[in-house]
């Protein structure tokens, strides 16, 4: 396996009295998009909230670059270069889309800036509504927000959560796109129910099954393993 | 109902008594009640952020309130005492000690409030049955305190000369000190607002009433935050006291918790973490206990309540309040 960006290592995470993470370990290769599978519940945001920090881990440890990460806050985890797009998109409705993404830069300055006018080309639509509140956008445009505002800050990895979900499929085609020119700047981590977006823009995957990984490797290698699919994915 | 539509429910209840009031009478009630609302409205609008920001229930504003109150009291006395400034028949001097009353009622509150929120709020952030428990014992003590240093009976607050007596404008009488207690509730108000839509960290504020979480994980560290909030509203709680015992010339150990219903009352009727939510409920309040305090003495705490329930049967999270 080549040298990892992300590590998580048998990590176990409780909400009050649910054991939900029962050893779940990934190593995120570097510069790829790697998917977390698994039925519902299965444990895959809470994987992604142990990264960020939302939740602590009572066993296991997540290093990033080699750092320990698991028992710094998330403001802290994020000042490291992680974004999280959490699922259900976590916009601030009543703010406009610019205060949207003025609250998620760091620091005022000439990168900030041409970062944001990067992500305004990848995102067009941001910047037609940039003085509209936030809660006036479609469910597509809303998803485009909370990907841009993650990704505002120079990002070395970027975690997503359901991007796809609820959208209409023409949206999810633009998304995908958007995706996969992320992919040339970040290390990226999906959470994903349809298997067809995930398979178009990700390299590797992970199969987590009530709170374990059971299964990783290529994608390529899954889209063939009908057996896996049917096991774990019901597809 | 369209975001308009609160203010159209407080014009109704703003012109409606005019069908029973005389209207010079009515007019000497709203000046009344406005002032009542704009004191109402300076508790509660640190309560507010407090509730919407950082989800904590702190029952210790009230105690807040009464510590700015006996602190502002007892600078008034002391610069009246030294150099005569409540009974000097300068308006300058007048103002000296409203001023200085005020920020020591304000820097009193805030050094509480801060020591509260380390000491015993931020251990039990995400808990509200223990954040109620622990904000009420505080409030205890902090009110034996003030009757151990200063007494448990009333006091009897300076109020300075100029602020004294009323107007008479055609023949409408004018109390000088509720006109006070508008301007300083309106310049507050204004001053919040623009801190809040003008300022990057009232940027911050705001996202992080509508979702903290996502706040801290786009890195900003959201403690920092309610710590300056908490600061905030302590010192929004300090001067309402101060302003409300200039207004009822006296000062008590019990007078926070008394205040501390409307508070609320007024906190939910605008919508947990809006300001102007805040400033519209706390002058429906003030109004409509007025306006029935003369009506019908006996049903003005009462108003308050059923106002709450009305306004929470057809809008479920307050006038300005959006969903969770």
């Amino acid at each position: 396996m080549p040298e990892s960006i992300l590590e998580v290592e048998d990590v176990h995470t409780y909400i009050g009295q649910h054991h939900i993470l029962q050893g779940v370990s990934l190593r995120i290769r570097p510069d790829a998009v790697t998917v977390l599978l698994g039925r519902n519940g299965a444990g895959k945001t809470t994987t992604m909230r142990t990264v960020m920090g939302v939740l602590h881990p009572q066993r296991g440890a997540v290093r990033f670059g080699g750092r320990e990460i698991h028992r710094l806050r998330p403001f802290e985890i994020a000042r490291l270069g992680i974004g999280y797009v959490p699922e259900g998109q976590g916009i601030f409705a009543t703010l406009t889309v610019e205060e949207n993404l003025r609250v998620a830069t760091l620091a005022e300055g000439a990168e900030t800036r041409e970062r944001l006018r990067r992500i305004v080309e990848l995102f067009p639509d941001l910047d037609r509504f940039r003085r509209s509140r936030a809660a006036t956008l479609s469910g597509g445009q809303k998803q485009m927000l909370s990907i841009a505002r993650a990704f505002i800050n120079p990002t070395r990895l970027l975690l997503i959560d359901e991007p796809s979900k609820g959208l209409a499929p023409i949206i999810v085609e633009h998304l995908t796109e958007a995706l996969r020119a992320m992919k040339q700047h970040a290390t990226v981590v999906l959470v994903e129910q349809n298997f067809a977006m995930a398979s178009q823009i990700a390299d590797d995957f992970y199969l987590i099954d009530d709170g374990r990984t059971v299964h990783t490797g290529a994608m390529a290698a899954l889209a063939a393993a009908a057996a896996l699919k049917k096991k774990y994915l019901g597809i | 109902m369209s975001r308009r539509a609160p203010l159209v429910v407080a014009l109704i209840a703003f012109l409606l008594p005019l069908l029973w009031i005389e209207p010079r009478t009515y007019l000497t009630l709203t000046i009344a009640g406005l002032a009542m609302g704009m004191l109402i409205f300076l508790v509660a609008a640190g309560l507010t952020l407090i509730f919407g920001l950082m989800d904590v229930l702190n029952f210790a504003h009230g105690a807040l309130f009464s510590w700015g109150a006996y602190a502002g009291f007892t600078a008034a006395v002391l610069l009246n005492g030294r150099w005569g400034w409540a009974a000097a028949p300068s308006v300058t001097a007048n103002v000296a000690l409203l001023a200085g009353a005020l920020l020591a009622a304000a820097l009193v509150a805030i050094a509480l409030g801060i020591a509260l929120e380390r000491a015993i709020v931020r251990p039990v952030y995400g808990q509200h049955l223990f954040q109620i428990l622990i904000t009420l014992g505080a409030t205890i003590v902090l009110e034996e305190l003030i009757r151990i240093v200063w007494g448990p009976n009333d006091q009897v607050m300076p109020v300075p000369l100029t602020f004294q007596g009323s107007w008479d404008i055609a023949d409408v009488v004018v109390l000088r000190f509720p006109v006070v207690a508008i301007v300083l509730g309106a310049a507050v108000y204004a001053g919040m607002m623009l801190a809040l839509n003008r300022t990057r960290i009232g940027l911050i504020v705001r996202a992080g009433v509508e979702n903290n979480e996502m706040v801290q994980v786009l890195g900003h560290n959201i403690y920092r935050y309610f710590t300056g909030v908490f600061a905030a509203g302590s010192a929004l709680a300090g001067m309402g006291g101060l302003m409300w015992a200039f207004f009822s010339q006296s000062v008590r150990p019990a007078m926070g918790g008394e205040q501390l219903i409307f508070a609320f009352v007024v906190v939910i009727i605008g919508g947990l973490g809006s300001v102007t939510g805040s400033l519209v409920g706390a002058l429906l309040v003030g109004l409509s206990y007025n306006y029935v305090a003369f009506l019908v003495p006996k049903a003005a705490i009462g108003v308050t309540m059923a106002l709450m329930v009305l306004i929470l049967l057809f809008r479920p999270t307050g006038l300005y309040g959006t969903p969770r």
